[in-house]
């Protein structure tokens, strides 16, 4: 049962209202595929991603980028049931697209990367704490369904 | 007694065989890293660290500041200090130690074993840090990075300064067994 404080709620939705979905999705994402290489494993049919520019030009990886934090936000809009908010996508995940789990906090690092260059000075070490807990919970969610 | 078998010409396979070992005979040949420094990313390690300099206090301050409070399994190694709170004495003075650390690395970038021999040994045998908390370290040094210079760190920089931590904590490892 995860515990939030008054100020891990508020900095997390603070974040999320404060950023353009489409724009860190596709920076957090391709800096993902540019970063950790190997996680282009897990899309073949997106097209050209052989290198960073192929990569930051590529349209499906900048829809892409969207739908990853609209599925971000459904945890934000309801924090104290992220892991059921989750049980499908962790199902998807793991029965689908067969996603080795420890790539999760890959894209975790590179999202807190672009949101800390977008935020400056207010990703305060508080904040960036309380966007931490809150992927660790996020990750834990999508691994619950692994077996 | 031919080991090629049937081969015809085993004198023009040996010729081969000779050749492709001549190729791994580089200084940079593969010490078990992931990947080893290109000379690109050392350029791009070096170029960059340029953008730091004159900044390199407030970037280690920043950096073990949000490693102590975003990671606080870390604040295990720093039992002795008196205040452990982002920004305070014992924070600052230790964020200046380690980033001089690294800016001393990157100078030295072609030997980073050579260079951070003495550290590991530090590292190793007094300070006993468990070498998983490296790459904790080197995490918040690129949030840091990327607070102070969003437009220069380019998912290229990233990359190559990843590459460049990753080889640092390495170098930092070679003594521990």
């Amino acid at each position: 049962m995860v515990v939030w404080t008054d100020f891990e709620r508020t900095a997390i939705q603070d974040i999320f209202s404060k950023i353009d979905y489409a724009v860190v999705g596709q920076a957090a994402f391709s800096r993902c595929l540019i970063v950790y290489p190997w996680t282009k494993r897990y899309f073949g049919g997106f097209g050209n991603l052989y290198n960073a520019a192929a990569i930051t030009s590529n349209p499906r990886v900048a829809s892409h980028g969207k739908v990853i934090m609209e599925a971000l936000e459904k945890a934000v809009k309801d924090m104290d049931n992220i892991k059921a908010t989750y049980a499908e996508l962790s199902a998807l995940h793991s029965e689908k697209l067969q996603v080795d789990p420890d790539n999760f906090m890959l894209l975790g690092h590179c999202l807190t990367i672009v949101v800390a260059s977008q935020l400056g000075k207010a990703f305060t070490p508080e904040v960036h704490a309380a966007f931490q807990k809150f992927l660790a919970v996020v990750v834990s969610s999508l691994r619950k369904q692994y077996y | 007694m031919n080991s090629f078998g049937s081969c015809k010409q085993p004198l023009k396979l040996l010729s081969i065989y000779n050749f492709f070992l001549s190729l791994n005979t580089t200084p940079t040949a593969t010490t078990g890293k992931m990947t080893s420094l290109s000379a690109k990313d050392k350029n791009t390690v070096k170029t960059f660290w340029a953008k730091v300099a004159g900044k390199e206090e407030q970037i280690g301050c920043d950096a073990v500041s949000r490693m102590l409070t975003v990671y606080p399994q870390t604040k295990t190694y720093f039992s002795h200090w008196k205040d452990l709170r982002p920004g305070s004495a014992p924070v600052k003075k230790h964020g200046a130690t380690v980033m001089a650390a690294v800016t001393d690395a990157v100078s030295k970038i072609d030997d980073l074993t050579g260079a951070l021999l003495s550290l590991s040994e530090l590292h190793a045998f007094t300070l006993r840090v468990d070498p998983a908390n490296f790459k904790v370290l080197s995490h918040n040094l690129l949030v840091v990075l990327s607070t102070m210079f969003p437009d220069d760190f380019s998912p290229e920089v990233h990359v190559a300064v990843d590459k460049f931590l990753a080889a640092v904590a390495l170098a930092l490892s070679e003594k521990y067994r």
